[in-house]
C-alpha cells in the first residue's frame, strides 16, 4: 500500500517545475509544454485523494481538468501561430512593444 | 499455479509470434493476391509457389547499407520506426483471440487465450493505435527532406482525421454491448437468432461496421487512403529516407496494424471466435477467428489492388464531412433504438 | 513490494522526464519527454486503480493535444532558443538567474513536501477504504457524471466548440476566406 503522501509529493515536485519552467523559459512552445505539465500535476492530485476518499468525484474532475488543457492548448498554440506570423520570433521578450 | 503462470507466458509469446509471422505473411498474400487479380503468379521462384518469398525480402533488407541522410535529427530518425513498430505490436495487447480454454484438461482452471483482459481494453486499443502517428509524424520531419515532411504531414492530419469516425462507430456498438472489454463483447456474441443467423453486431450495426471498416483503413495509411506513401506522387512519403532495418520496421508496423484492426472489427462486429460450434466444442475456436481475420485482410488487399486513391483534400473532406457525421447520426440512432427497445 | 518499486520508477520517471522538459533547447525534443511523462502519469494512474483516466489520459493528452504541439513545432520549423544575446543585453537574464530560478522552484517543492508531511493523516496508504471497489468502474463513473456534473459536461462541450472556433479564427492567415 502506498501512502497518499507520496503521490502528493510526486504532484508537488511536478507543479514545481512546471512553475519552474514557465518562469525560466524563453520559448513560448515550452512556456505552453510546463502550464501542461502544471495541468497534470493537479490531475493526479485529484485522482489521488479520489482514491484516498473512495469517490469517483476526483477522476471526474479530471475530466474536465483535461478538456480544459485540450482546449487551453489548441487555443494557446492557435496565438503562437498567429504571434509568430508577425514578429517571426518564439521569443516572449520580442512581444514587448506595449511597454513604456 | 506455476504451470499456468507457464502457460501465459506461452500465450504471450505465441501472440508475439504470430504477429511478426502475420506482417511476413501478409507481405507475401498481397504481392500474391496482387498477381493472381492482376493476372498473373506473384513470386513464384522463391520455394515452392513462392511461399519463401517473405523470407528472402527480410534478408535483402537486414543486408542493405544503413543510410541516414546528414541533416537527419539523430536521434528522432531512429527513434521513428521503433514508436511506429511498437505501438503496432502493443496495440493487440488487449485483444482476444480465443475462448478460454483449458488445453485438453492440461489446467484445473480455464485460461484466457489473449495477452490481457482488463475492463477498458477497446479504449487501450485506440490509445495506443493513436501513439501510432508519432512513428510517422516524427518519420517525416526527422528525415529532413521535403518530400518526407509532406507525407509525413500529410499521414498524421489523416490519421488524427479518422480516428473520430473510428471512435465513434465504437461507441455505437459498445452501446450495444455494455462492456468496453473485448472479451465481453465478444461474449455477447454467442448464440443465435431464429436458431441460424448468429448474434453478430453487424446485423443490427451494419452502418457502423461499414464506418468502421472505412476509417481503420485510413487509419492504417491503406488504399484507397494511402496518400502518405503514394508511390506515384511522394516518392515513398515518409519512407524516402529510410534504408534497411529502419525501412523494413515501417511496412511491419503498417500490416500489424492492419492485423490489429481486422482482429478488433472481427472481435467487435463478426462474433469474434463464435459461429462454428464444431470447433468451439475441440476449443479449436481461433481457427474461426483466424478465418474472420483472414477475410477482412483479404478485403484490404483487394481494395488496394481494385481502387483508384483519393485526392488528399477529397479524403479529408470525405473523412470530415460525410463519415464523422454518418457516424455520429449512426451513434445517436442506435442509444434511441436502446433506449426505445429497454423501456 | 513490487507495488512501491513500480510507484518509484514510474514517478521518478514522471519527475525526470518533465526536468527535461523544460531543460531542452530544442522544443522538439521537450514534446517527446513531455510524452514520456504523460506516459509515466498514466503508469500512476493505473496504480491509483483508474484505468479509465489513465486511457483517456493516453488518449486526449499523449494522442491529441501532443500531436498538435508536434504540428505546430514542425510548422513553424520553432528556432532553438537563443540564450547568449538576451542574457548580454537585460540586467535579470544574466546566466546566474536561472540558477538562482532553480533554486526558488527547490526551495518551493521542499516548502510543500513539508506542508504535506505536517498535515495529520495523509499518511494514511491509499487504497485502505471500503467503497474503493466502486471507484474503477466505467459504469460508476458515467452514472455520475451524468447526473451530478451534468452541467458542467454541458458547459464544457460548449467550452470546446467556443475553443474550436476559437482556435480557428485565430490561426487564419489574413485574407483567407
Amino acid at each position: 500500500m502506498i501512502p497518499l503522501s507520496n503521490y502528493l509529493i510526486v504532484s508537488a515536485v511536478l507543479f514545481a517545475i512546471g512553475t519552474a519552467g514557465v518562469f525560466l523559459r524563453r520559448n513560448l512552445i515550452t512556456i505552453l509544454l510546463s502550464v501542461e505539465i502544471m495541468l497534470n500535476a493537479v490531475n493526479l492530485t485529484f485522482v489521488a485523494f479520489g482514491r484516498y476518499r473512495g469517490d469517483v468525484d476526483g477522476q471526474i474532475i479530471t475530466f474536465f481538468v483535461m478538456t480544459v488543457a485540450a482546449a487551453e492548448a489548441a487555443v494557446g498554440l492557435a496565438l503562437i501561430i498567429a504571434l509568430f506570423r508577425h514578429r517571426e520570433s518564439l521569443n516572449p521578450d520580442a512581444f514587448t512593444s506595449l511597454k513604456w | 499455479m506455476d504451470l499456468r503462470f507457464g502457460v501465459q507466458l506461452a500465450i504471450i509469446g505465441l501472440t508475439f509470434f504470430m504477429l511478426i509471422n502475420a506482417s511476413a505473411l501478409l507481405v507475401l498474400a498481397e504481392r500474391k493476391i496482387m498477381g493472381f487479380m492482376q493476372q498473373r503468379y506473384g513470386p513464384y521462384l522463391v520455394g515452392p509457389h513462392g511461399l519463401l518469398q517473405p523470407l528472402a525480402d527480410i534478408l535483402k533488407l537486414l543486408m542493405k547499407e544503413e543510410l541516414r541522410p546528414k541533416g537527419a535529427d539523430k536521434w528522432l530518425f531512429t527513434l521513428a520506426p521503433i514508436l511506429s513498430v511498437t505501438a503496432a505490436f502493443a496495440a493487440f495487447a488487449t485483444v482476444p483471440w480465443g475462448a478460454e480454454t483449458t488445453f485438453f484438461g492440461l489446467l484445473e482452471t480455464p485460461v484466457k487465450l489473449g495477452v490481457a483482459d482488463v475492463n477498458v481494453g477497446l479504449l487501450v486499443v485506440f490509445a495506443i493505435t493513436s501513439m501510432g502517428v508519432y512513428g510517422i509524424v516524427l518519420a517525416g520531419w526527422a528525415s529532413n527532406s521535403k518530400y518526407s515532411l509532406m507525407g509525413g504531414l500529410r499521414a498524421s492530419a489523416q490519421m488524427i482525421s479518422y480516428e473520430l469516425a473510428y471512435a465513434t462507430s465504437l461507441a455505437a456498438v459498445i452501446l450495444l454491448a455494455g462492456s468496453l472489454s473485448l472479451r465481453e463483447v465478444v461474449d455477447t456474441q454467442a448464440g443465435t437468432w431464429f436458431g441460424f443467423i448468429p448474434r453478430w453486431w453487424i446485423f443490427l450495426q451494419p452502418v457502423g461496421f461499414l464506418v468502421y471498416v472505412i476509417a481503420g483503413v485510413a487509419e492504417t495509411n491503406r488504399a484507397p487512403f494511402d496518400f502518405p506513401e503514394a508511390e506515384q506522387e511522394l516518392v515513398a512519403g515518409y519512407n524516402t529516407e529510410y534504408s534497411s532495418v529502419r525501412f523494413a520496421l515501417f511496412p511491419q508496423a503498417e500490416y500489424i496494424n492492419m492485423a490489429t484492426m481486422s482482429a478488433v472489427a472481427t472481435d467487435l462486429y463478426l462474433g469474434g471466435w463464435h459461429g462454428i460450434p464444431l470447433l468451439d466444442a475441440y476449443g479449436l475456436s481461433w481457427v474461426t477467428f483466424l478465418l474472420k481475420v483472414g477475410a477482412i485482410l483479404f478485403t484490404y488487399i483487394w481494395m488496394r489492388w481494385t481502387l483508384p486513391r483519393y485526392r488528399y483534400d477529397q479524403l479529408m473532406a470525405f473523412g470530415w464531412k460525410f463519415l464523422f457525421p454518418l457516424s455520429v447520426v449512426n451513434l445517436i440512432v442506435t442509444a434511441a433504438l436502446v433506449l426505445y427497445f429497454n423501456a | 513490494m513490487p507495488e512501491i518499486v513500480t510507484f518509484y520508477l514510474l514517478a521518478g520517471g514522471a519527475v525526470v522526464a518533465s526536468g527535461l522538459v523544460i531543460g531542452q533547447r530544442n522544443p522538439m525534443y521537450s514534446v517527446m519527454f513531455l510524452i514520456v511523462a504523460f506516459a509515466a502519469l498514466a503508469g500512476l494512474y493505473i496504480q491509483l486503480e483508474a484505468p479509465f483516466v489513465a486511457v483517456a489520459q493516453i488518449i486526449i493528452y499523449a494522442g491529441a493535444i501532443m500531436v498538435l504541439f508536434l504540428f505546430v513545432v514542425m510548422l513553424l520549423n520553432a528556432p532553438q532558443e537563443d540564450g547568449a544575446e538576451w542574457d548580454r543585453t537585460h540586467p535579470l537574464r544574466r546566466p546566474g538567474m536561472g540558477r538562482f530560478g532553480a533554486v526558488l522552484a527547490g526551495v518551493l517543492i521542499l516548502e510543500l513536501a513539508y506542508a504535506l508531511m505536517a498535515v495529520n493523516g495523509l499518511n494514511a496508504p491509499v487504497g485502505g477504504q471500503t467503497g474503493a471497489a466502486t471507484v474503477s468502474s466505467v459504469r460508476e463513473l458515467g452514472k455520475v457524471l451524468f447526473s451530478r456534473h451534468a452541467f458542467a459536461f454541458e458547459a464544457t462541450s460548449v467550452l470546446i466548440l467556443v475553443a474550436m472556433v476559437g482556435a480557428v479564427v485565430l490561426a487564419r492567415r489574413e485574407g483567407d476566406t
